[in-house]
């Protein structure tokens, strides 16, 4: 009879237990419930924006989701290139992965340039632009805020004249950056 | 006599030759103007000026041509009177050899001032943020080489009331003369910018800075104190010790503080000036002169005749060059700063502007080409000389690595970058070259940050301002869906309907009556 009792005992004290960490979970899941995904948050803000869709997602909102979820690759962003590659690499504490093809060949940053005397005013590529960096209205000349300008290229498939073209940013003063200095190796073959 | 102050340290620095001699000889000269005068827009920290004036206006000295566009910028001043005959780009002095938009002006040779404001003659009573104005509208920046915007920075108000005006006469950097030069010989007039600057911070005491190698300028400004009355600052000579002129580490010699990391003076309650700035705070205070002019060294084995020149800013540095007697072949490099923190020029087409405080005409036997750098044998010679106290080394692995993240662990931004560590260098590794590609790849991923938010919040937008358009359009179509309905409810439907109803009451009838008539037959 005694050797039950203790049995019970413990029976009882581990069905409480687990029915009072249950109600503690059950309730931090109601009262600490995070909206949205932090995870993609994070990836989201480490992509470059350029809502280019190169990607084959459409935007990079949505491919930060497809990592989070783990269905795609992080190597798929050219114009984030490498550096971005290896950012999240380290965020999701993932193996490095090589650029594809199409992404490891880095491209300067451009911005898209209107010909303004060639457009015909149809507003296709303002359509096309993600970030509204395009101004203009049907039948009047478009022009790009190249501030704004992502250099997702978008606009370039649906202009029906080709009047825009990509045109490389040019260092400035303020932009300018200090080469790494050459290797000591180079220097060597240099004489 | 009071008791002679006790000279603080830093760590670190090197005792350099300072080949000062060679352009001291002589008395300040005043260059003549130069057939065109070329004024880059930025010739500060911040914004780039904005210009006032169109090609072919005609200006006179003294005349702002351009205007400050935002709180950190400064304005620009004609230098002399004359025509603008160009807007547009030309190399700057710049270590990329890039160009930016310069003013050009073609000088009339008459030299005929503009209408300038009202001298502040009574500097002491006057309002703190007048004078600050004035500071700001006459467009001058630190003189010392780092060019921030002067009425940004004595504009001290929200952070520890200054207690301490700190007058940078230590001019470490060798070559380098313009500062003793100009306190020698107008020790006045600083001891006039110094009196304003004081009265405008508050600042219960003042220390002029000065190295020991420059025996008469200290003495000048002995004598220039005694002749006066309200004891504007004390002349305090420290060891000749380059970077003694760094601002961080001069504070730390006259006051015993030290700066915090990635902070300013003012957050112990110091100031620190450089002369030529106190000097050209009381040319616009006192003169009403905006800052068209500056002292300018050109010394160097390159050059004929070294010495110090009044020039007005826009002048190319090929013309200043000629009035110092043209250049000593063979020329290796000409400097614009000093052979320590000084960038070599792309070009001598460009001109002077308010950073230029030396023009360096070196020898190849003065800027030897650049040993070839070999691999760092960790002798730890960099880190005694660093007087930031950081890893030099550290810094250079990481940046060798780009590794931003881990060299700003480092503090990386508190390097002042005064060569020390390179110089020491057994394996002739460029460090701050290093630090420098560091420092600029690093504001470029911030620079794209920004440009990535900003992208990130019109994209946002965007689909925000598709999605109502779509719900506006549903909610539309929706609309006149109802509409039409409601119009069919109680209108047209109600003949048709009641036709139907009435042609099936005759179909009814008529069957009741077929009905009624096959039942008669048989009952009759």
């Amino acid at each position: 009879m005694g050797e039950y009792s203790v049995v019970i005992a413990a029976i009882v004290t581990i069905a409480g237990l687990a029915t009072l960490f249950g109600l503690i979970l059950g309730y931090s899941a109601i009262r600490f419930r995070v909206e949205g995904d932090p995870i993609a948050d994070q990836i989201d803000a480490l992509l470059p924006q350029t809502q280019c869709g190169q990607c084959s997602f459409a935007g990079c909102r949505p491919y930060a989701e497809a990592i989070a979820t783990g269905t795609a690759e992080i190597n798929r962003c050219p114009p984030g290139g490498e550096a971005t590659m290896i950012a999240l690499a380290e965020l999701l504490g993932r193996d490095p992965v090589a650029l594809e093809d199409e992404a490891a060949a880095e491209k300067p940053k451009a911005v898209a340039y209107i010909v303004e005397e060639e457009c015909i005013g149809c507003t296709l590529c303002i359509q096309a632009c993600p970030v509204d960096a395009i101004m203009g209205s049907a039948k009047q000349m478009h022009t790009v805020l190249t501030e704004e300008c992502t250099g997702c290229e978008l606009c370039l498939p649906p202009c029906p004249v080709e009047c825009i073209h990509m045109q490389p940013l040019q260092a400035t003063p303020q932009t300018w950056k200090w080469p790494f200095p050459k290797a000591p190796d180079q220097e060597a073959t240099h004489g | 006599m009071a008791e002679p102050r006790t000279i603080g340290s830093f760590h670190g620095g090197l005792h350099l030759d300072d080949h000062k001699a060679l352009s001291t000889g002589r008395p300040i000269e005043t260059a003549p103007l130069p057939p065109r005068l070329i004024l880059p827009l930025q010739q500060h920290i911040g914004q780039p000026a904005e210009p006032l004036v169109q090609l072919g206006d005609t200006v006179r000295k003294g005349q702002m041509i351009a205007r400050a566009v935002d709180y950190v910028s400064a304005p620009l001043h004609a230098p002399t009177s004359g025509r603008v005959i160009e807007i547009g780009p030309r190399p700057i002095p710049h270590p990329s050899g890039l160009s930016d938009t310069c003013i050009v002006i073609e000088p009339d040779g008459l030299d005929t001032w503009d209408a300038l404001p009202e001298p502040i003659s009574d500097h002491i009573h006057a309002d703190p943020a007048d004078l600050r104005e004035r500071i700001r509208w006459a467009g001058i920046v630190g003189l010392g080489g780092a060019v921030f915007p002067t009425a940004v920075k004595v504009n001290t108000s929200g952070r520890q009331p200054i207690d301490t005006l700190v007058i940078n006469a230590a001019e470490c950097e060798p070559y380098i003369s313009c500062d003793d030069l100009l306190m020698r010989e107008h020790a006045a007039d600083l001891l006039d910018g110094i009196a304003i600057i004081r009265h405008l911070v508050g600042a219960g005491e003042c220390l002029i800075g000065i190295e020991d190698n420059k025996p008469e300028a200290a003495e000048a400004l002995r004598r220039a104190i005694a002749d006066r009355d309200d004891s504007p600052g004390e002349v305090v000579v420290v060891p000749t010790r380059y970077p003694s002129g760094g601002e961080k580490q001069l504070i730390q010699l006259l006051t015993g503080r030290e700066v915090p990391s990635q902070d300013l003076p003012a957050a112990i309650g110091v100031l620190c000036q450089n002369v030529a700035t106190a000097v050209a705070v009381a040319d616009a205070v006192l003169r009403s002169r905006p800052m068209i002019e500056r002292i300018v060294t050109v010394t160097g084995q390159g050059v004929q005749r070294p010495g110090n020149f009044r020039v007005a800013l826009g002048t190319p540095a090929a013309f200043l060059v000629e009035q110092a007697g043209g250049y000593r072949e063979p020329v290796g490099q000409l400097v614009q700063g000093g052979p320590m923190m000084g960038f070599g020029l792309h070009t001598d087409q460009v001109s002077v502007t308010k950073a230029t405080n030396c023009l360096l005409a070196a020898s190849p036997a003065e800027a030897p080409a650049p040993e070839a750098e070999r691999p760092c044998i960790r002798c730890g010679a960099c880190a005694d000389v660093c007087p930031a106290l950081l890893l030099p080394q550290q810094l250079y692995w990481n940046a060798r690595a780009h590794d931003f993240d881990k060299v700003q662990d480092y503090h990386l931004f508190d390097c002042i970058e005064c060569g020390c560590c390179a110089y020491v260098c057994p394996a002739h590794i460029p460090l701050v070259h290093y630090y420098r590609f560091a420092k600029t790849e690093i504001w470029a991923q911030e620079r794209d940050r920004e440009r990535s938010d900003l992208a990130r919040r019109r994209h946002e937008a965007r689909l925000t301002r598709l999605e109502r358009l779509e719900q506006e359009r549903k909610a539309r179509l929706r609309q006149k869906k109802e509409a039409l309905e409601k119009k069919t409810g109680d209108g047209k439907a109600d003949p048709k309907k009641a036709a139907i109803e009435a042609a099936m009451q005759r179909v009814a009838a008529k069957k009741a009556a077929l009905q009624a008539q096959s039942g008669n037959p048989g009952s009759e």
